[in-house]
């Protein structure tokens, strides 16, 4: 087979383009992202407790937000229970959460930017 | 197979794919300003929010159907004349229906969100049933076609389960432009669209068409690739063309009957804003003219024997017939029935450079997989001369 | 795979299609697991909530000032864009000349003051929609209030409701909105560039007990909001009192937005 040489020569240039996410951060780390909680509504709470527990919202606000996206527009249901303390709050990306984390910069956007995600909330709800 | 696409390729060949990917890379460029800007880069309006695209999209549904006038004839009845541009019909198909979903593509507003359509199946949209017919309708000509060029080239008979597919795609051919047609006719509102005339006018109209189309395909391939179709399957289609398009015509001019006897506002607003101008908005007269003027030419030329059958009148004939067709069909057809607002106000709606380029783009994908696949059939063919 | 003697062999095709049918059974009961379990009783209605089966509305144009409180009040609540030219306006409440929203009711004779009466217009919530029948991804959809609603995360954007709707109620973001909001209202959101969209309503206030912004807008009474299916709503009462007609009521999409004439 005369093309071997050429189909060599392309299976590494595929491989070395295809891997450059690995050996192009060699030596390089990224900041571990520095989340603040530094917001004064956060400031004048007695206690500093978000709507769940901060394990469970580090893993599963993605989901949270997703289930209060269909319970609010498609069923029009809009008290969301919590587990933690049983508390009753409004489903709103808006008005609950970016009540108290209104740094959207220092809280939302260091954790994306670090994992290098993009949700496109941004584009209609109001920061 | 594919590689034969590329065996001793000429130069112009390739100056010719060069060129269409050129009006790819073109139309691919402006779509990213339509991405980035939003649909305000079209001509489209709060009242015309269907355009160029939809329009482009309803045209080229029909091509994609009308590869069924070679496969009925050939598999159903015998027509041993059309056995060797079968598959040609077949890779027609395959390129118009992947123009169809690119012309859907770039009109939509959130194209990264169109496998919502999958994840949340709508059995009662006749959008949803559109893109499953269609996505069925491509699969089922590309294994077809490809399957039966496969045999051909290894010169034996194709699978028998081929044979099924082949038989599926026929009604299965009516099925997507009758749902297509199905978009249209079932608004309440739309007075222009809000008849059952719709579906056979589609169809009837692809079935002008299509075969036009490859009778024009056919005799380029004659000229630039050697490949010869075979006088009687150009006559038979030719036959075809006659009958679909003066049948076309007609029922574009019962339309007329039923909107000015019946003097009805409705009725007879679209139509006149067509043909005549409605309160000085006139900008589609001169095209619907045209579109007159062809028709007229293309159905002497048709149904005169002497024309049809000599190659040089029988070219301008279909080409006469394609224009027509891709003014009424590709344009008028879709801005006709928005033009005329929800409160009785004309809106006018006139293509803008963006969307130009970008359906050229969509255009030159379509031709450039022709190019491809049309070259690996005439090499199939040379070889085994079937 | 092994046969009963033990020896190898090799998975024929008609076991494989008989394993690959009960893995799609598998995956198509995934669906009905998850409706199943979404039952989910951490997401309540609230209780302040304006509890309706049929909403809808009465509307007396002799009573309009033409003020616009109304419309200044919906787009304000609702960022709703100020884009600046008719072609790609986007409008959830505006008025219309009699003879456009009206036109089964238009003649040559009509009285002066009816003429020159312009009406205001704005979504039907229709109980028998055509432009949810159309929406391939039911980004559009009824709910059981009544309220025809959208759903922006989900449309896609292909215009089809735009098509189907008969009475011109939808608006399609051909641009980005932001920069055309005079405004913005912090508590609610905006919409892309991309989706088509229409009055709600104002779903966010019902659920929270209060009337919509319009109707509330309003310094003349002009509106009348209800359950249509109460026989003692406001709204009912003055349907029952008054003549009152709908726009377009051939099309059988049954609106429920009445005009008092």
């Amino acid at each position: 087979m005369n093309n071997s040489r050429n189909i060599i020569i392309g299976i590494a240039v595929l491989v070395i383009l295809f891997s450059y996410p690995f050996w192009g951060s060699f030596g390089k780390s990224a900041a571990a992202p520095d989340i603040s909680f530094n917001t004064p509504e956060i400031q004048s709470l007695a206690e500093a407790q978000c709507i769940e527990d901060a394990e469970f919202m580090r893993g599963n606000h993605m989901q949270l937000l997703s289930d209060w996206k269909v319970s609010v527009v498609r069923e029009g249901n809009r008290v969301y229970v919590s587990e933690a303390n049983g508390e009753e709050y409004n489903m709103s990306l808006q008005n609950t959460c970016l009540e108290c984390h209104s740094n959207k910069d220092q809280f939302c956007d260091a954790c994306h930017d670090f994992a290098d995600v993009d949700p496109t909330c941004w584009t209609c709800h109001v920061e | 197979m594919i590689e034969k696409a590329f065996k001793e390729a000429s130069k112009y060949y390739y100056g010719w794919l060069l060129f269409l990917l050129v009006l790819i890379g073109t139309g691919f460029g402006f779509y990213l300003v339509q991405l980035n800007q939003g649909l305000t880069v079209t001509g489209m309006s709060r009242d015309v929010s269907w355009g160029l695209y939809i329009a482009q999209f309803t045209f080229f549904v029909g091509v994609a159907a009308s590869a069924v006038m070679v496969v009925l004839p050939y598999y159903l009845h015998n027509v041993k004349e059309f056995g060797r541009i079968t598959v040609v019909g077949e890779f027609l198909a395959v390129a118009s229906v992947i123009m169809c979903m690119l012309f859907i593509v770039v009109d939509m507003g959130m194209p990264m969100r169109v496998l919502n359509m999958i994840l949340f199946p709508t059995p009662n949209s006749p959008m949803f049933w559109d893109f499953m017919v269609l996505t069925g309708y491509l699969l089922l000509n590309i294994l077809i076609a490809w399957n039966v060029l496969e045999a051909e080239r290894k010169a034996i008979s194709a699978p028998k389960w081929v044979k099924t597919l082949t038989y599926v795609s026929i009604p299965w051919a009516v099925s997507i432009h009758t749902v297509t047609a199905f978009l249209y006719s079932g608004l309440p509102g739309r007075h222009y669209w809000l008849t059952a005339l719709i579906a056979p006018k589609f169809l009837v109209g692809a079935f002008a068409t299509g075969p036009a189309l490859l009778i024009l395909i056919c005799f380029a391939l004659k000229k630039f690739a050697n490949f010869d179709a075979g006088k009687e399957a150009i006559r038979k289609l030719s036959i075809i063309v006659t009958y679909a398009f003066s049948i076309t015509i007609f029922l574009l001019g019962v339309e007329f009957f039923v909107a000015f006897f019946s003097q009805v506002p409705g009725h007879m607003h679209s139509l006149q804003y067509l043909f005549m101008g409605s309160h000085g908005h006139n900008a589609m007269v001169p095209f619907m003219w045209i579109f007159a003027i062809l028709a007229v030419i293309a159905l002497y030329l048709l149904i005169n024997p002497k024309t049809r059958s000599k190659d040089g009148t029988l070219i301008i004939a279909c080409i006469a017939v394609f224009l027509a067709m891709l003014i009424e069909k590709g344009l008028a057809f879709v801005v006709a029935g928005l033009v005329v607002n929800p409160f009785g106000r004309i809106t006018e709606y006139l293509p803008t450079i963006n969307e130009l380029f970008i359906t050229l783009g969509i255009w030159a994908i379509g031709i450039f997989i022709i190019s491809i696949f049309y070259r690996i059939v005439i090499s199939v063919k040379e070889n085994t001369g079937i | 795979m092994l046969n009963k003697g033990g020896e190898v062999m090799d998975i024929n095709r008609r076991k494989f299609i008989k394993f690959g049918g009960a893995c799609a059974l598998g995956l198509g009961v995934m669906p009905l697991v998850n409706v199943v379990a979404s039952n989910n009783p951490k997401f309540l209605p609230s209780s302040k909530a304006l509890a309706g089966n049929k909403w809808g509305m009465a509307i007396d144009m002799s009573k309009c000032d033409y003020c616009n409180d109304c419309i200044d009040a919906c787009h304000l609540a609702h960022n709703v864009p100020s884009i600046g030219n008719t072609k790609e306006e986007v409008k959830w409440l505006w008025t219309e000349p009699h003879e456009n929203a009206l036109p089964y009711q238009s003649h040559d004779y009509v009285d002066e003051s009816t003429k020159n009466r312009d009406v205001l217009v704005l979504c039907n919530h229709c109980e028998n929609p055509s432009c949810v029948r159309v929406c391939p991804t039911q980004a559009t959809f009824k709910r059981k209030d009544g309220v025809v609603m959208m759903d922006y995360h989900r449309c896609i954007g292909c215009r089809y409701c735009m098509a189907a709707c008969p009475y011109g109620a939808r608006s399609f973001n051909f641009s980005d909105p932001r920069p055309h909001i005079e405004e913005v209202n912090k508590e609610f959101p905006t919409r892309t560039k991309g989706v088509v969209e229409k009055c709600n309503l104002c779903d966010e206030r019902l659920s929270v007990g209060l009337p919509p912004a319009c109707v509330e807008a309003c310094p003349n009474g002009v509106f009348t909001f209800g359950d249509l299916d109460d026989p003692n709503s406001d709204v009912r009462k003055l349907l029952a009192s008054s003549y009152n007609i709908q726009r377009k009521i051939s099309y059988g999409t049954k609106p429920k937005i009445y005009y008092i004439v």
